[in-house]
């Protein structure tokens, strides 16, 4: 059923021609994907879907409407070369997955790996009650400190860019731009 | 019991599907976007108690949080793109 409203909306998402709409069907998109995260049981995951994805993604596309435009220009070159890469790189894609172990299979060997341990000993060696979780945090930890200081040298990175622009524009005393939301009193 | 409240509230939130795709104006799509995010705040709730484990309440109030935000971050950017333009036309979003 949440397949199924996905697929809903990301034919809507290509047919739509208003940018708003979509921006906000992206954001439909993100929520519905959150929750075929929570029903696989991947709660961290869902939790930074419906974050980054319905949350900050949303309002930087709308900042970049309000810098450009809302209203999609129709397409100058015929359609039909994108739609055969597109359907190229997909049937690849299926091609590639005919060599993987079945969906849940027991004899995986992802399964033979590490998940054991997981499995078995993260209840007593962390004691998150959520394995997902207790990988993440503990486990992983090193993959999600690196991660997170990855994305926060990023978001340093555009502060620094967007200031500088602001700055500007403030000094040539244009009207009030307002570009980074929320900082506005009142 | 559970698993008839999933039901309608997977029912709502194709209606309010089809209310984002269709809807002519942009407050429309506003408030189905809305309506969609605590609709799935429901869904994990009630999906929690049909799994037997109510944890899933803690994440359920944390989605109403990032919807409220969000959907007020959107109205406020709305507003931007109104007050930006000479005159406000909002059924043109």
């Amino acid at each position: 059923m949440l397949l199924t409203f996905l697929v809903a909306t990301a034919l809507a998402v290509v047919r739509l021609r208003s940018l708003f709409a979509v921006v906000m069907l992206s954001g439909i998109y993100s929520l519905v994907t959150a929750g075929i995260f929570i029903a696989l049981d991947a709660v961290d995951v869902a939790f930074t879907e419906a974050a980054v994805g319905a949350g900050i993604a949303t309002m930087l596309m709308l900042g970049t409407l309000r810098l450009t435009g809302h209203r999609q220009v129709a397409p100058r070159h015929s359609p039909l070369l994108p739609l055969l890469v597109v359907t190229i790189t997909g049937g690849v894609l299926l091609w590639g997955t005919r060599d993987m172990p079945r969906f849940g299979d027991p004899a995986a060997p992802v399964h033979h790996h590490v998940a054991p341990r997981y499995i078995e000993d993260s209840p007593t060696e962390v004691g998150v009650p959520n394995m997902v979780t207790s990988v993440l945090a503990s486990y992983r930890g090193f993959d999600t400190l690196g991660e997170t200081v990855v994305v926060f040298t990023a978001g340093v990175g555009v502060l620094a860019l967007l200031g500088i622009g602001g700055r500007r524009r403030r000094d040539e005393g244009a009207e009030d731009t307002d570009d980074d939301g929320g900082t506005r009193p009142g | 019991m559970f698993a008839a409240a999933a039901i309608c509230i997977l029912v709502v939130m194709a209606l309010a599907l089809a209310r984002a795709f269709l809807g002519p104006t942009v407050c429309d799509r506003i408030l189905a976007v809305n309506m969609f995010g605590t609709k799935t705040v429901l869904l994990i709730a009630v999906y929690g108690f049909l799994t037997g484990r109510p944890d899933f309440l803690d994440i359920a109030i944390t989605y109403a949080l990032i919807n409220f935000i969000g959907v007020i971050a959107v109205l406020k950017f709305v507003e931007g793109i109104a007050d930006s333009e000479q005159q406000p036309r909002p059924d043109e979003f």
